[in-house]
């Protein structure tokens, strides 16, 4: 046993309570008196000069008290890697529902029909939707200043040009001779589509100024201090000015890594004196905000009999839309990951990330990845089924081992997709369900390896005059749980219950700086933080217990509230005491510190050309095995059961571990089989629930989540992240496992009925 | 044109004078702050603004106010009685059923009217009754696992 008292528990969710009551407010619950609505005018091209805005008759529609547009705002230009965005558009718009003005109104419906009367004149200009053509020559350029501006990362020798946003490239052996040494080559086109987060609560800010000019923004955000910094710069408020507060947030699976209607509610509140609130409608979410990025992967493998991967070629091409928003980095990060898991010699990936004029797309769980990991695991079925090899057999012969090198030159630090392979494929019994061939049913597996973690984060904790617990951390808590984790992670290092600590978080003015809920690395990275807070307020208070004691510090520990001499349960101090005692008599109050740094280095860049990050500062893994049933006449697919392996270092958590993997999977079936954004010259075409289809209760199957736990040294307890990888091996297990009911192959996202009554009739034609 | 209508609501009588196309949800939301209703697509496609109307799970945004006129109204406000959590809302966060929790209201009272009816149901028959109410979070197996536990 581990002799933990409080991790590695099945702990209800601290806000749990509230939640099921109907207590908790959202940022869509708030309001004030006072209040304004605010809307967003968009445009309706995706690619047009802005000739004029007239907005004389919107501003005399009784009710409208203010409306902004370029013009009031400085012409400050953002992005998380470039800066190529600008609050509205200025001088043209670059896809359809970009923001042309904003109106605040004394209600919803005022400001709707204001924006119906402000008069935008357009020129149309030729549009391109297409990222292959974009990347043409002759194509029509959206950003003519792509090469002048500015990198949000120092050092950053970003590839770019024409429509060109960014571009990665890494050859390491050689990939030409490795074909040729090959006995079999593979060449296989993918192609995954846009998809969208569906968080369920939409996007949602409101912005209020005090009489000191000090601004506060409550936002359905899960990065409340990248946002404070994001306005700060965009709207020349200094930070100290600024206040961010994320509520309780109903989801974000990487779409709110900016609030995206926060700078509006700011400028619009500033104008007019006034709390103002923008909500967007299902529709405008789905056009506003940054689904996942299509991509078309290109693979080419080259084999030998025996099954051992001699070379691969990967190149991806991501189309991030109009603006680059995260599509630099997640294009570096699928770039890093494409050649899959496995021991290939000779590799060669190149990744572009290109402009077209559709809606913008960015941070969507998985960030990347889910789009080569799709294709690299389909390709290893299409292998296996070339050589009459079990799919398990291919992989484990091809495996990175621990201490193998990713193309980026990161070393594989354990052997941890091994255990979720052999976990998932012994709890699935694969070699049993393997042999009994049953019609229409099919078994497949996926793996796939993915990073945790990424920058860093700060955290505070006080002991209050009773001996509780007061702890502040910027982790902003979007339902995965991280609130409740963090919190049993200090009353483990601190030796008290979990009633005793109370978690400030996610508020800009009264926690410590984090980055955000985004890249897996809230346990890890936070977690680390706050325990080096416990260990800061722990080395204290031993000072103190050690002195009234006449003990030695080194024999200290603190346990059950107390603080007191190892093995001697007699000479121990409450913590009640000690808080006393640091207040009237010595020391002075206790607060404990802590910071936390990702554990990183530089990747060379003059072989990974492009690159803008470091290594990863952890790796994750996991194995997924679908089973499917195909029903022949309709195409439709039935998903039997779903097992899912996943290495998260050590559960702190085991009940919010599991329920990570679950909902990922539930994200990765869509992604496999129903979810697509439509988009026609640049317009989606189902902006709904009723269109875009993500999976009911009655579509999801059995879930067997499984928890491996292969320890990670930087990791808090030997903890690391779990938020993406759920998602990530979903759609290639099943793709494999349809392949394995019917031998055909589809090789592109998702896998309606009609593509496989498509495939199935290609296949009886032939 | 208002009118006025007289809703029970949660065990309380309710006078309200209202806009005759306005929906329960936002008489619900904005007249009487019951903000644990929640909204989430307002076309009547996602269930997170389910209550209960005369024992039925209705959505309230698909529901003018002028026709729950002499209507019980059961919102998730109403669940807990003298501070007691309702065993439905105890079970949702034993087994972990809840994340963001955006989903959770109208989840719960989906549940709760099925187990009404139905207070043994076979898991298909809980996953059709909750198969109108979307979640992104879950994946559903812990809120399977808690209506499941309840209806035991």
């Amino acid at each position: 046993m581990s002799g933990y008292s409080v991790i590695g528990r099945r702990l209800p969710k601290e806000d749990a309570i509230s939640k099921a009551t109907g207590e908790a407010k959202y940022t869509v619950d708030l309001s004030f008196k006072g209040m304004l609505w605010g809307k967003i005018l968009r445009s309706k091209y995706p690619h047009a000069k802005i000739l004029n805005i007239d907005t004389t008759k919107a501003e005399r529609l009784p009710g409208v008290k203010a409306i902004i547009t370029a013009r009031d705002v400085p012409d400050i230009k953002y992005g998380y890697a470039l800066r190529d965005q600008t609050i509205f558009a200025r001088e043209k718009v670059r896809h359809l529902g970009e923001p042309v003005a904003a109106v605040a109104a004394i209600d919803e419906e005022t400001a709707r029909e204001a924006l119906a009367l402000i008069k935008v004149e357009y020129e149309e200009l030729q549009a391109i939707f297409d990222p292959e053509e974009a990347m043409q020559p002759t194509a029509p350029l959206i950003h003519e200043g792509i090469t002048t501006y500015e990198t949000e990362y120092p050092f950053w020798k970003p590839i770019r040009g024409g429509n060109l946003c960014s571009a990665n490239r890494v050859h390491v052996g050689d990939v030409e001779k490795g074909f040729k040494d090959s006995d079999f080559v593979f060449e296989d086109t993918f192609k995954t589509p846009m998809v969208y987060q569906s968080y369920l609560e939409p996007h949602c800010s409101v912005a209020s100024f005090d009489s000191s000019g000090k601004v506060t923004v409550w936002a359905s955000t899960a990065a409340p201090f990248y946002s404070q910094n994001r306005l700060s710069k965009i709207l020349k408020i200094p930070m100290n000015k600024i206040r961010v507060i994320a509520p309780h947030v109903g989801g974000s699976h990487g779409g709110k890594s900016f609030d995206l209607n926060s700078p509006f509610c700011v400028l619009l509140s500033r104008k007019t004196n006034r709390p103002v609130k923008i909500l967007l409608s299902r529709e405008e979410d789905f056009i506003a905000g940054t689904p996942r990025h299509p991509c078309t992967i290109e693979l080419k493998t080259g084999v030998k009999k025996d099954g051992r991967l001699v070379a691969r070629h990967a190149k991806l091409v991501y189309d991030t839309g109009a603006y680059a928003d995260w599509g630099p980095g997640l294009t570096a990060q699928g770039f890093s990951f494409a050649p899959g898991p496995y021991k290939i010699p000779n590799i060669k990936v190149e990744a572009f990330c290109v402009y077209t004029n559709n809606t913008v797309a960015g941070s969507f769980r998985g960030w990347g990845c889910p789009q080569p990991t799709f294709a690299y695991e389909s390709q290893m079925d299409i292998i296996a089924a070339k050589l009459g090899m079990d799919p398990l057999e291919l992989r484990l012969k091809n495996l990175q081992e621990k201490g193998d090198l990713m193309v980026i030159g990161q070393e594989i630090p354990s052997d941890g997709l091994k255990e979720t392979l052999l976990k998932a494929t012994k709890e699935a019994d694969w070699k049993g369900k393997k042999k009994e061939k049953q019609i229409r049913r099919g078994i497949g597996m996926a793996c796939m390896f993915y990073s945790s973690g990424y920058s860093s984060s700060s955290c505070f904790v006080k002991l209050n005059e009773d001996g509780t617990i007061g702890v502040s951390v910027g982790a902003t808590d979007i339902g995965q749980g991280s609130t409740t984790a963090l919190a049993q992670i200090l009353a483990e290092e601190l030796g008290v219950s979990l009633e005793d600590i109370s978690m400030v978080t996610a508020d800009t003015d009264t926690t410590p700086w984090d980055y955000g809920t985004i890249g897996s690395r809230c346990v890890y990275i936070v977690g680390n933080a706050v325990k080096t807070a416990a260990v800061d307020m722990k080395n204290q208070l031993f000072q103190m217990a050690a002195g009234m004691l006449e003990a030695r510090v080194e024999d200290m520990e603190a346990k059950g509230g107390m603080v007191g001499v190892k093995g001697s349960p007699e000479r121990a101090i409450p913590l009640v005491q000690l808080a006393i005692l640091s207040r009237y008599v010595m020391g002075g109050p206790i607060i404990g510190r802590g910071s936390y740094m990702e554990n990183v280095r530089p990747v060379d860049t003059e072989k990974v050309e492009g690159f803008l990050f470091n290594t990863f500062p952890a790796l994750v893994y996991a194995t997924q095995v679908a089973e499917v049933e195909v029903d022949a006449e309709t195409g439709k697919v039935k998903v039997l059961n779903l097992t899912a392996a996943h290495d998260c270092g050590y559960a702190i958590n085991p009940m919010s571990v599991e329920g990570q993997i679950e909902g990922g999977v539930s994200i990765g079936l869509g992604f496999a089989l129903s979810e697509e954004v439509l988009l026609e010259r640049g317009r989606i075409t189902n902006p709904n629930f009723m269109q875009y289809k993500i999976f009911s209760a009655l579509d999801m199957p059995k879930i067997d989540s499984l928890i491996v736990e292969v320890h990670e040294a930087t990791g808090p307890f030997g903890a690391k992240g779990i938020g993406e990888p759920g998602l990530l091996p979903t759609a290639p297990a099943v793709a494999n496992a349809i392949y394995d009911a019917l031998g055909v192959r589809i090789k592109t996202l998702p896998i309606t009925p009609d593509k496989v009554l498509k495939a199935l009739k290609e296949k009886s034609g032939r | 044109m208002k009118r006025m209508i007289d809703i029970n609501i949660n065990g309380e009588p309710y006078r309200v004078e209202i806009e005759p196309q306005r929906t329960l949800l936002e008489v619900l939301r904005e007249d009487l702050g019951l903000t644990g209703t929640k909204e989430a697509c307002g076309a009547g496609n996602c269930g997170s603004c389910t209550v209960i109307m005369d024992g039925k799970p209705v959505l309230s945004c698909l529901v003018l106010a002028v026709e729950s006129q002499g209507k019980n109204i059961l919102t998730i406000e109403g669940l807990a009685k003298d501070g007691r959590l309702h065993p439905l809302q105890e079970a949702f966060i034993e087994h972990g059923a809840i994340q963001c929790g955006f989903c959770t209201p109208g989840m719960i009272l989906s549940a709760k009217a099925l187990l009404d009816e139905t207070p043994h149901p076979t898991e298909g028959k809980v996953r059709s009754a909750i198969a109108g109410n979307i979640c992104r979070c879950t994946g559903y197996a812990k809120i399977v696992e808690a209506i499941m536990a309840e209806g035991r």
